[in-house]
């Protein structure tokens, strides 16, 4: 009796393997009746077919298998839907920029500047990619060590202390600083000193810097506080000054994350606009000082070029002014820059990480 | 080289908790000395007072005598990375340092102090390091690979390297064992035997069959109750404290009918 009462309690009716692809194929297929009924667009039929596939399948699952499977299949469901849901916008954006910036992107554009180029001719943005590199160096140069010696204070020194409570709290605010606020600091700093008709990258990159450091000081504080203590204490214990034991033992083991965060931090303000538009404002023409002259960054140079795009031209691109088309090449560029950026963080980290390998 | 210690009626704070209360020993040089008490009792505390690597955990602090040498090492005018420079020390978890090399981390002591020496010395302290610590015929091929990389008996092994090759006078060995398997445990019981030789060696452990083992001289602690400070019971050969003890305490905790 119990011999062949035991498998009838572990076996539980399944749906066939078939089924999510049965229920897909009907999804689609109400969604697409039900579109072409109503005359919906097709991004309404998706998503309506979609939705139909999220909740279809749960619902026949609980019919035949019990609540439990039923709640797994929908969960399932709803995790890869929100996935789907993230990644539409950002291949949209990718495919996008592609499509309208890579056929502007040729040898001449990457070399020349825009200088003396008007009406239709074709110009380049090889001074913006120079600005850009300048700027984002020199708030780097700034921002890294501040942001840094800030960290190691925070996890070192001040551990608890009511001056690293303060500086934690105030390193939150300027988190939330928005970047023109950055900028117009920057500004009104500069001209300061050198008088209210100052342009010039090094505001640029002050007011880059403003908005790296907390980040920085964030990644570096987590990173230096997953410096385990033993290490430390190993140290010391070898006679080894504390600040040696920092320098020689803690930051090298934490240098892969600490790096990776600098380059994230990177990223995320190569792509400012609005601080150096007020700060290093705009220029046609190539300027490597960072000190004098305006300088022009790959995003002020997009947002130019959008704003005062140019006559549209008369023969093929009839339509669309040139200076679009330049924006859309100048993002792809700025677009590609971040990716490579992203990648030399990744790499830098896995160089770095400690090694376990025998 | 190899010094004697003295600690006068020594109370150890945590903060305003005192975790330590009234402690008087003489630690003999060139012998081997063990503490053993229940957990929580203070022992690795007292040892890390020795080297003043107690005072590394912030609001630590330490009153009583402790005499190196006719030096009492908590004067104002004593530099507490000299003294630990001269008392080295080893932890209850194998701590290598994840970003060198075998080499580097027995060399580590030197290196990260900045001294300078030719590649031959830094060889020969690598190998005589590595002999002492019985790990040379075992890693002697592969000394450029990450230390991370061995075994957890190798690591505590490169750990003692590493606190030898600066050549101590006393080495403190915190709980060395405690996260070994036994045949570990015994290759570092015969390298404490062979490094009694050289250095003046305290060790804690939970172990009371390895203090029996290794120790010249055993200290047991024990709590009067819990949330009181611990406390020294009995300090005195290993041979009478594991025959003839003083206090009934010490011999129901060795004989395991304690509480």
């Amino acid at each position: 009796m119990t011999a062949v009462l035991a498998p009838s309690t572990l076996a539980k009716p399944r749906l066939p393997r078939w089924a999510p692809f049965m229920v897909a194929v009907a999804a689609i297929a109400i969604g697409g009746l039900l579109g072409l009924l109503l005359s919906w667009g097709w991004v309404a039929m998706l998503i309506v077919a979609g939705l139909i596939y999220v909740f279809g399948l749960p619902a026949w699952s609980r019919v035949l298998e019990g609540p439990r499977t039923a709640a797994d299949r929908l969960m399932t469901n709803v995790v890869w839907g929100a996935f789907v849901v993230v990644c539409v916008p950002l291949l949209w954006l990718l495919i996008m920029v592609i499509q309208k910036g890579a056929p502007h992107i040729t040898g001449h554009f990457l070399t020349t500047s825009m200088r003396g180029v008007f009406g239709s001719m074709e110009g380049g943005i090889l001074h913006a990619i120079q600005g850009t590199v300048v700027v984002t160096v020199a708030a780097t140069i700034i921002s890294v060590p501040i942001g840094l010696m800030t960290a190691v204070y925070l996890i070192e020194y001040g551990r608890g202390s009511r001056l690293a409570k303060v500086i934690t709290f105030l390193v939150d605010v300027m988190t939330g600083i928005p970047s023109i606020v950055a900028g117009l600091f920057a500004l009104a700093l500069l001209v300061m000193f050198f008088g209210p008709a100052f342009r010039a990258g090094i505001g640029g990159a002050i007011a880059l810097a403003l908005l790296m450091t907390p980040t920085v000081v964030r990644s570096a504080e987590e990173m230096l506080r997953l410096v385990p203590s033993d290490l430390r204490e190993a140290s010391y214990a070898l006679g080894v000054p504390k600040w040696r034991t920092i320098v020689k033992v803690v930051m090298p083991t934490a240098i892969g994350g600490i790096v990776t965060g600098v380059v994230l931090a990177i990223s995320r303000v190569i792509g400012e606009t609005a601080p150096l538009l007020v700060t290093a404002g705009y220029n046609d023409s190539m300027n490597g000082n960072l000190f004098s002259g305006r300088m022009t960054t790959l995003p002020v140079f997009i947002f130019n070029q959008y704003k005062t795009p140019g006559a549209t031209g008369l023969g093929t691109n009839a339509g669309d002014p040139p200076g679009y088309a330049r924006a859309w090449a100048a993002a792809l560029v700025l677009i590609v820059i971040v990716m490579i950026l992203n990648l030399i963080a990744r790499i830098i980290g896995k160089i770095f990480a400690p090694k376990t390998g025998r | 080289m190899a010094k004697s210690i003295d600690v006068t009626d020594l109370d150890i704070f945590y903060g305003d908790f005192k975790a330590v209360e009234d402690v008087t020993m003489t630690i003999k040089a060139k012998s081997v000395t063990a503490f053993i008490g229940p957990s929580g009792c203070g022992k690795s505390t007292f040892l890390r007072s020795l080297n003043r690597m107690h005072e590394v955990i912030p609001g630590a602090r330490v009153e009583g005598k402790v005499m190196v040498d006719g030096q009492s090492l908590y004067d104002p005018n004593i530099d507490p990375v000299e003294v630990r420079r001269r008392i080295g020390m080893v932890f209850q978890r194998p701590n290598p340092f994840p970003t060198m090399s075998i080499y580097e981390n027995v060399l580590a002591g030197n290196r990260l102090n900045a001294k300078r020496m030719p590649k031959s010395e830094a060889d020969a302290i690598v190998e005589k390091s590595l002999r002492g610590a019985n790990l040379w015929n075992e890693v002697k091929d592969r000394l450029g690979k990450p230390g991370m990389g061995l075994s957890g008996g190798q690591q505590q092994r490169l750990c003692i390297a590493r606190a030898i090759a600066v050549s101590p006078e006393v080495l403190l060995m915190d709980e060395p064992c405690s996260a070994l398997d036994p045949i570990s445990t015994a290759a570092i019981e015969d390298l404490i035997h062979e490094l009694k030789s050289e250095y003046t060696i305290v060790i804690v452990t939970h172990n009371m069959q390895q203090a029996a083992r290794v120790s010249d001289d055993t200290g047991f602690f024990n709590l009067k109750a819990a949330g009181q400070p611990g406390h020294l019971v009995e300090f005195n050969p290993t041979k009478t404290m594991f025959t003839n003890p003083d206090s009934p305490d010490t011999e129901a905790y060795i004989s395991g009918r304690f509480g």
